[in-house]
């Protein structure tokens, strides 16, 4: 039936309407330029326009962590596509479902050296979950169908459709997607239930437990972060959360202990080192987590819940390892310690609480905001306090200091409010993944915090925000120094601060004006309240530079390679940081 | 707790028939840093457009758990068997030997040959091309013997194995 027959272009924007697509990340191009020309021509598909590719990947990233959706790009040929490759690999570490469609020359050029040509697929296959090279129309429904099952199915992850020119031209015909299983991919989600078994009975029966969740339960849905909120509840245990975890238990619920890890509470990390039974929920024993690894949690029998089984016992070997999707395996957990009526041991708990509560009384993010600088403390704390009570506020972070202490200052009580790069720790992510979930969230409060260095690496998304009239606002610490390196120089380096001092950094306002935003610049702690109110109040983009300390460092800190009970609280045990950081702990990240 | 004694596995991977799949097989292999003594790659059901591939590695426990784990999670492999563990298996190589010598030395290549039940599928005046089959350790043994009898190059298949019994992989 000829009637039926439509370009690859056409069939490409029918698959992604029908995957429930509605914005996509794009910088145009040669080799898309007909998969443009079939958007211009359509009204379901929303196209935001970057002003760099990389950007358009992080976008995807935020609008992914923020809806629980795929995030979805397009981008030309050859330089379209390497620019997405450090996006894609901050979401392949942080495993955000993410389809990333790239131009390709026409098939009979690949392999000729053409113009914009380079291997795509060759590039990003370490780089992606999965990757298409598309060669001939009648594969092409399919393999966009196939492109966001992987994308969102089991561990998500980034997906590259590599499209060739010709392919996008030729006509072919559609097919809706499939109900069928894939061939070979079906990740489990159920978890074994003997095993399910195995762990209600360590929890039941520990004196010391511990829940340590992390990214995946809030990739599982908000649903997986309601059911560990009730297994909290029902065992009582503390429970502790990974950078990437943060919102999958409210920051306020009494049984939280912060954040574990390198920057993480005493009271978390002690209680890492000393459980005597951990429940990981979605996490992923991260080196900046566990510290040195035979020094980690000596005593503790250990249950990992992760639906990817390359995860368990890679960096710490566990007793009971359950592979399925946190959301059904805690709820299985929960049914057979209801069935069971089981109870954890009250006395033992409440003489672990005892302890904990002891650890938390020496407050390890503690700080003394006086005179006239701005501690980069007090400005996340300011921060927060005016965010409280609001449920619309979504966080992103670039990375460094700034990120540390965005992460230990600010409160999530809700998942998929919180986007940070933790895996890859790319700096320049902040501003567009904002971006993207302010596109997804046209009425909420998006702020980046920023360090003055990161937010430099994606500047020009000023810009995207300026044209879509998206209110973003970059609330810079700006402490003149690229800071978290600062801080290792200082104390690993002997203070030889090589490259790390920011000179020549631009007018933050001028810069903010010239996009077209609001700028707002803060020195004075007395004034910083004002200013903060003024961003929010502010319809538009905003940059707010506020001049902070710039000798502050982020404490606690566990040096790389130590174990969690050498723990640095504060300036004053520069001691036990010399101590504990061996020539082998230097040679780590 | 964690096992750190090396052992040799070899693993047997059901994979589609897809361009770059090996690719993303060595390509998982390289980028992690684990080891590969032996890769063999062919098409078993063109209908189902299924290959196999052996591979031969060795690590420790930990580390040959995450190579399963690792090669699992590729989005084209259908199924990954730890041979080496799962019960009693075969494990065979071929290769072709070319030896160049003379006299008595030519002599006792091919009575080695005989002893190793190899064959010669190539014979010129000064040489023979041996056949044989068998275990990677019994290939090795054969090439060393040829060594000092005139051993001019080999030629291996790499490691093909299949469990015994009726079950497949
Ligand atoms: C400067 C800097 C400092 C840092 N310091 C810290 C620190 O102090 N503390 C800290 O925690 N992190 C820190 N990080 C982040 C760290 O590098 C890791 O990114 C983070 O710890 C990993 O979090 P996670 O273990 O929750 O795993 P993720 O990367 O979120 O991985 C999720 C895990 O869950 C699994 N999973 C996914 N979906 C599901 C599902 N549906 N069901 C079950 N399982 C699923 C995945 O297979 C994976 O194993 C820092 C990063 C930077 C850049
Ligand atoms: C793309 C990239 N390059 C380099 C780094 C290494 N790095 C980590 S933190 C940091 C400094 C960040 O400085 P800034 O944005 O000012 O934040 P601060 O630490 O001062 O809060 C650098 C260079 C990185 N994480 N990402």
């Amino acid at each position: 039936m000829a009637q039926d027959r439509m370009t690859g272009s056409e069939i490409l924007v029918k698959a992604l309407v029908d995957q429930g697509v509605d914005v996509l990340f794009g910088y145009p191009g040669g080799a898309v330029l007909p998969i443009y020309d079939a958007i211009f021509q359509q009204n379901q598909l929303r196209h935001i326009l970057v002003r760099q590719e990389g950007g358009a990947v992080h976008a995807a990233e935020g609008y992914a962590r923020s809806t629980g959706k795929v995030g979805v790009v397009l981008v030309t040929s050859g330089p379209g596509a390497t620019n997405c490759v450090t996006g894609l690999t901050d979401a392949l570490m942080d495993s955000i479902p993410v389809v990333c469609l790239t131009g390709q020359v026409a098939t009979h050029l690949i392999g000729n050296d053409a113009f914009q040509e380079a291997d795509t697929v060759g590039i990003t296959r370490p780089c992606t979950k999965h990757n298409y090279l598309v060669k001939s129309i009648e594969d092409l429904a399919r393999t966009i169908h196939e492109a966001f099952h992987v994308a969102k199915s089991g561990r998500p992850g980034p997906v590259v459709v590599d499209l060739p020119k010709d392919v996008m031209t030729a006509l072919g015909s559609y097919l809706p997607p499939a109900k069928a299983r894939h061939r070979s991919y079906n990740p489990q989600v159920k978890g074994d239930l003997s095993r399910i078994e195995q762990a209600v009975d360590l929890l039941a029966n520990a004196k010391k437990p511990l829940i340590y969740a992390g990214g995946g339960v809030i990739n599982a849905g908000p649903a997986a972060s309601q059911l560990l909120t009730n297994l909290a509840d029902l065992t009582g245990a503390p429970t502790t959360l990974t950078l990437m975890g943060l919102g999958a238990l409210p920051a306020s619920h009494k049984n939280f202990v912060g954040m574990v890890g390198m920057h993480g509470s005493l009271e978390a990390n002690m209680c890492m080192h000393d459980c005597d039974v951990m429940l990981c929920v979605g996490a992923r024993f991260d080196d900046r987590v566990t510290g040195r690894l035979d020094a980690f949690s000596p005593g503790s029998k250990k249950i990992h819940i992760d639906i990817d089984a390359s995860s368990i016992n890679k960096n710490i070997a566990v007793d009971v390892p359950i592979i399925g999707d946190c959301a059904y395996v805690l709820e299985d957990i929960i049914k057979v310690w209801k069935s069971r009526q089981a109870k954890c041991d009250g006395k033992a708990l409440a003489s672990w609480w005892d302890e904990i509560e002891g650890w938390r009384a020496r407050d390890s993010f503690k700080y003394t905001q006086s005179g006239e600088v701005i501690k980069p403390q007090y400005a996340l704390e300011r921060l927060n306090a005016h965010l409280k009570g609001r449920d619309d506020v979504f966080i992103s972070t670039e990375v460094g200091q700034h990120q540390m202490w965005a992460a230990q200052f600010l409160d999530f009580e809700k998942p998929n409010h919180w986007m940070t790069s933790g895996g890859l720790g790319t700096m320049g992510y902040g501003l567009p993944a904002a971006m993207g979930v302010q596109v997804a969230h046209p009425d909420a409060l998006c702020i980046d915090v920023a360090g003055e260095a990161s937010i430099l690496m994606n500047i020009q998304e000023m810009a995207t925000l300026a044209q879509y009239r998206l209110p973003v606002k970059v609330f810079i610490l700006n402490n003149r120094w690229m800071g978290m390196v600062r801080q290792w120089q200082e104390f690993f380096f002997g203070g030889r601060y090589s490259e790390s001092y920011m000179d020549s950094l631009p007018d933050f306002v001028k810069l903010a004006e010239s996009f077209g935003a609001v700028g707002l610049r803060v020195s004075d702690p007395e004034k910083l309240d004002d200013v903060i109110a003024e961003m929010i109040a502010t319809p538009s983009a905003v940059i707010v530079d506020v001049a902070v300390d710039p000798n502050e460092n982020v404490y606690p800190m566990i040096p790389a390679g130590a174990a969690h009970n050498q723990i640095t609280m504060s300036p004053d045990e520069q001691a036990v940081l010399d101590a504990a950081s061996t020539d082998e702990g230097l040679a780590l990240v | 707790m964690i096992k750190s004694e090396q052992r040799k596995a070899t693993i047997a991977v059901l994979v589609d028939n897809e361009p770059g799949v090996l690719a993303r097989v060595i390509g998982l292999f390289s980028g992690r840093g684990y080891n590969i003594d032996s890769l063999t790659v062919s098409e078993v059901d063109a209908a189902a457009h299924l290959s196999r591939i052996t591979i031969v590695t060795s690590g420790t426990e930990m580390v040959i758990t995450q190579i399963k784990a690792q090669l699992q999670r590729l989005v084209p492999v259908h199924r990954t068997s730890d041979l080496t563990v799962e019960g009693p298996y075969v494990e065979r190589e071929l290769a072709l030997v070319k030896v160049s010598s003379s006299g008595e030395t030519r002599v006792e290549a091919l009575r080695i040959a005989d002893i190793f039940r190899a064959r010669a599928v190539d014979s010129t005046i000064n040489s023979f091309v041996f056949e044989i089959t068998g275990s990677l350790e019994k290939i090795s043994a054969f090439v060393d013997l040829m060594r000092p009898l005139g051993l001019v190059d080999v030629s291996r298949t790499g490691v093909v194995a299949i469990s015994r019994g009726p079950d497949p992989i």
